[in-house]
């Protein structure tokens, strides 16, 4: 990374993350096509929904029959982190237009929000809509393509399970969890670790009677509302 | 299979309030400035949501009843962390822990 907000130099820093988006999209078209889910259904909802946690839980919902409305619900409340990730961002681009506010916005993904954190140590805390736009651009159409290629492999990949493929999911968020354990400066350390802990103990006692599409939900709101009491009480 | 119909207003549902949560912040906060209770609470939404939906996967609900263990998920989780320990790379992450579940399937029978 430097301290130059330029197209050609968002390309090459993107490169490291258009990997992962590769991987992640190919597992997700391929589980979308073994769930009974047509090639053009999954590459549209990579389009329009454009949230890999979210898109994995729209599928296996939709595989056990869930109502539409808990369906949206939960994509939201997964996705809901983006209101945190574009709430921080946002204030960098506020001299920018409101057109080109809500095309940033827009396309914001984990991936695109922690570089753009990086980058603001190397340019003396400041961002650009060229440099962000080519961040989020490159992200999406690798994002689309290759959840398109997925789906089509889909066809002959009947049962990715198999594989293991299913478990691209979970260790994505094993992965993104600790990058943002050790990354994320405005929550202590230890305290990080107590609301995971928590949020283990919830998961197991809520798990007894709370149905599975309200169980993260749930969870997260108790988790969060745990770490600001013990902040407040004990950090 | 759900009809086509309803999987495209699903994904267009989803893809709406997905947009509004991103642009939301954006088009307000160029006017308004959000209350520090609120981003005191919303801080804690990434490693709460991530860890969530990590550990549902350890476990098998019975409603009603304690949950059993998903032990291919929880065994293939251990190479999983290690390395993203290591590695602090999200694609090695995902790597290691697709082929340590697909051993544990394939090889082992699990």
């Amino acid at each position: 990374m430097n301290n130059e907000l330029t197209v050609s130099s968002a390309a090459r820093e993107t490169l490291p993350t258009v990997f992962g988006y590769i991987g992640i999209g190919l597992a997700y078209g391929i589980v979308g096509k073994a769930s009974g889910i047509s090639p053009l259904m999954i590459t549209l909802m990579s389009l329009i929904t454009y949230g890999g946690a979210s898109q994995f839980i729209i599928v296996s919902m939709l595989v056990t029959h869930s109502p539409m409305i808990s369906i949206i619900l939960s994509a939201f409340l997964v996705n809901s982190r983006m209101i945190l990730m574009s709430t921080t961002l946002a204030p960098y681009f506020k001299k920018e237009s409101l057109l080109k506010n809500i095309i940033l916005g827009g396309l914001v993904t984990d991936e695109s929000f922690a570089l753009g954190m990086n980058k603001l140590n190397f340019t003396d805390r400041k961002l650009n809509f060229a440099w962000f736009n080519t961040v989020n651009w490159f992200a999406y159409t690798a994002w689309a393509a290759a959840s398109l290629v997925g789906a089509l492999l889909g066809n002959f990949i009947s049962d990715p399970e198999k594989f293991g493929l299913d478990f691209a999911l979970v260790a994505m968020f094993i992965g993104l969890l600790y990058l943002q354990l050790i990354s994320d400066k405005s929550i202590k350390f230890k305290l990080q670790l107590i609301v995971v802990a928590f949020v283990l103990v919830a998961t197991y006692i809520g798990i007894i009677f709370i149905p599975a599409n309200l169980l993260t939900l749930v969870v997260t709101l108790l988790a969060c509302a745990f770490g600001v009491v013990i902040k407040h009480g004990f950090f | 299979m759900v009809s086509s119909s309803f999987v495209f207003f699903t994904i267009l549902g989803s893809g709406i309030a997905t947009w509004l949560s991103r642009i939301m912040p954006f088009v307000i906060l160029k006017k308004f400035q959000l209350s520090s209770g609120v981003i005191e609470f919303l801080s804690f939404v990434p490693i709460a949501i991530m860890s969530a939906l990590w550990f549902e996967n350890l476990f098998i609900q019975h409603l009603g009843h304690l949950p059993s263990l998903d032990m291919p998920n929880l065994l293939a989780s251990l190479p999983t962390v290690l390395s993203a320990l290591i590695s602090k790379n999200l694609l090695v992450t995902v790597v290691v822990g697709v082929i340590s579940l697909g051993f544990l399937r394939l090889v082992l029978g699990m």
